[in-house]
């Protein structure tokens, strides 16, 4: 089947053409990282506004890549949630419109559950298995049993590993985007520098709290005698992302031994992370286990991961229909086939 | 306009101080809070869903990505957080009238982006002192503001000598 991904959950406009849920013809994606480099390190949001303005380039431009045209799609599979409201609707409104239009089935999808399946369009991991989904706005650990069947285990309390990296980056004076300059440092400085924090490392749950390495970075730069210069700046990076990876790591592979799952995905923006990569492959193979990262172009946000569950879900014959809304706040677990 | 400052000793106490403002908060209230990164915002923001009533075992994450938050207390509270709006326009885009002129409690972290007093009943700025304890400056613009600042400071000041931890 070959179906149409539109994603415009967050900052990203994205659509894709996906055969079959597992091969990916086109995936293109109205980045704005140009954008947000003109504002020196503050992201501005790409607003509902801009949405409107990329969707139809992006789904032409996804077609044409693909070398498919408009009448051979079969279904079209769209972010239906989490996120804002209005951006989201500017994603439901295209699909449904076009869904309309070329009488073919549609299908709402999740946002994470399409980050966390990201995989299939590569290399498929066997269910079940743990999902550590970390992005700006993310940092959740599921247990995984199959499409559709997922089970919250942990999630940050305050802010998401993607967020801590960029405002860290902000700290240190870096630009953007943040998570990315941050990973490049820390290869050039000492990562046992700085002791930074590693909270709730050792509570017997699998939630995170990222807010309070960040304050101690703060703390840290603002008491420091050493002159933040270009070596320190690169210690302070390469000891925070310890405690960052350090944390990431331990409470996931505790999370895969607690529910005896023996493949781990990592996905979302913070999964192109080097040194959280670098450490998970280590660590899974002194465990025996399997890890999967998507290739970078499918950590960020996109529409290709989409394809996954929508094939899925329209296989199944589970179509929306037009009073499809979209959701802004929904727990992956209440996602049901 | 009505002014009060406090130093609180530590997240417990911040958080404290959050709890007993969303105590007093009245439906259709607007709270600016500001501060840098580090200061504190997110902890006083969790005390305040918890004083709302947003039970214990919902996160009240930062809204930084999400750009809002929605929590269900004895009100609604929405949690706004501007840190990555650029423009003014931003702030029409996502919805933010229409939920600043709701009957639930609005609380925007990195206000000072783009509102002000004119905007909100209170505003409350965290700055750090070399031993990182937080001074909040609470300002209050409007009559509800004001019913809570008084409240608060005779609430807080009684206790002044050993702050409540949870009140």
């Amino acid at each position: 089947m070959l179906i149409l991904c539109i994603e415009s959950s967050c900052d990203e406009t994205a659509a894709a053409v996906v055969r079959d849920g597992r091969e990916m013809l086109s995936n293109v994606v109205a980045s704005q990282v140009d954008v947000h480099a003109r504002y020196g390190g503050v992201v501005p949001e790409l607003a509902s506004r801009k949405h409107v303005e990329a969707i139809s380039v992006v789904i032409k431009a996804a077609l044409e890549e693909a070398d498919v045209a408009l009448e051979q799609i079969e279904g079209i599979g769209v972010t239906r949630g989490p996120g804002l409201v209005g951006a989201l609707l500017v994603g439901l409104s295209t699909a449904k419109a076009m869904a309309w239009g070329l009488e073919v089935p549609l299908v709402g999808v999740h946002h994470i559950e399409g980050h966390i399946l990201a995989p299939f369009l590569e290399r498929a991991p066997a269910f079940p298995f743990l999902a550590l989904a970390v992005s700006g706005g993310h940092s959740h650990l599921y247990r995984v049993d199959g499409i559709g069947q997922y089970r919250t285990l942990g999630r940050t309390l305050d802010d998401a590993a993607g967020e801590a990296y960029d405002k860290v980056a902000k700290l240190l004076g870096l630009g953007y985007p943040g998570g990315a300059l941050i990973d490049r440092l820390a290869g050039q400085g000492d990562p046992k520098a700085i002791n930074f924090p590693r909270p709730m490392l050792h509570r017997p749950d699998f939630d995170f709290s990222f807010s309070g390495i960040k304050t101690a970075v703060m703390q840290y730069v603002h008491k420091s005698s050493r002159p933040i210069d270009e070596t320190h700046i690169a210690d302070i990076s390469a000891s925070f992302q310890a405690s960052m990876v350090e944390v990431l790591t331990t409470k996931a592979l505790r999370a895969a031994a607690a529910e005896g799952l023996e493949r781990i995905v990592v996905a979302g923006g913070v999964a192109c992370n080097s040194g959280l990569r670098r450490q998970f492959s280590q660590l899974a193979a002194k465990h025996g286990l399997e890890v999967f990262f998507p290739s970078p172009a499918l950590c960020g946000d996109n529409a290709a991961m989409l394809g996954v569950p929508a094939d899925y879900y329209l296989q199944k014959g589970l179509h929306a229909d037009g009073k499809m809304n979209a959701v802004s706040s929904w727990p992956l677990d209440t996602v049901t086939v | 306009m009505k002014a009060w400052d406090v130093t609180t000793d530590g997240p417990d106490q911040t958080a404290a101080l959050g709890t007993l403002v969303g105590e007093y908060c009245v439906p259709g209230m607007v709270l600016l809070l500001n501060g840098e990164l580090g200061a504190g915002k997110t902890c006083f923001a969790q005390g305040v869903a918890r004083g709302v009533g947003v039970s214990a075992s919902t996160p009240v994450t930062s809204p930084s990505y999400t750009l809002l938050n929605v929590h269900q207390g004895r009100m609604p509270l929405y949690h706004f957080d501007l840190y990555r709006l650029s423009i003014v326009d931003d702030l029409a885009d996502i919805g933010y009238d229409e939920f600043a002129e709701s009957d639930g409690l609005t609380l925007v972290e990195w206000a000072d982006r783009m509102l002000d007093g004119m905007d909100a009943s209170l505003s409350i700025t965290i700055k750090y002192d070399a031993e990182f304890r937080r001074k909040f400056s609470f300002a209050a613009f409007d009559l509800h503001g004001r019913e809570l600042l008084g409240k608060l400071e005779s609430f807080w000041c009684k206790g002044s000598e050993n702050p409540p931890v949870s009140p």
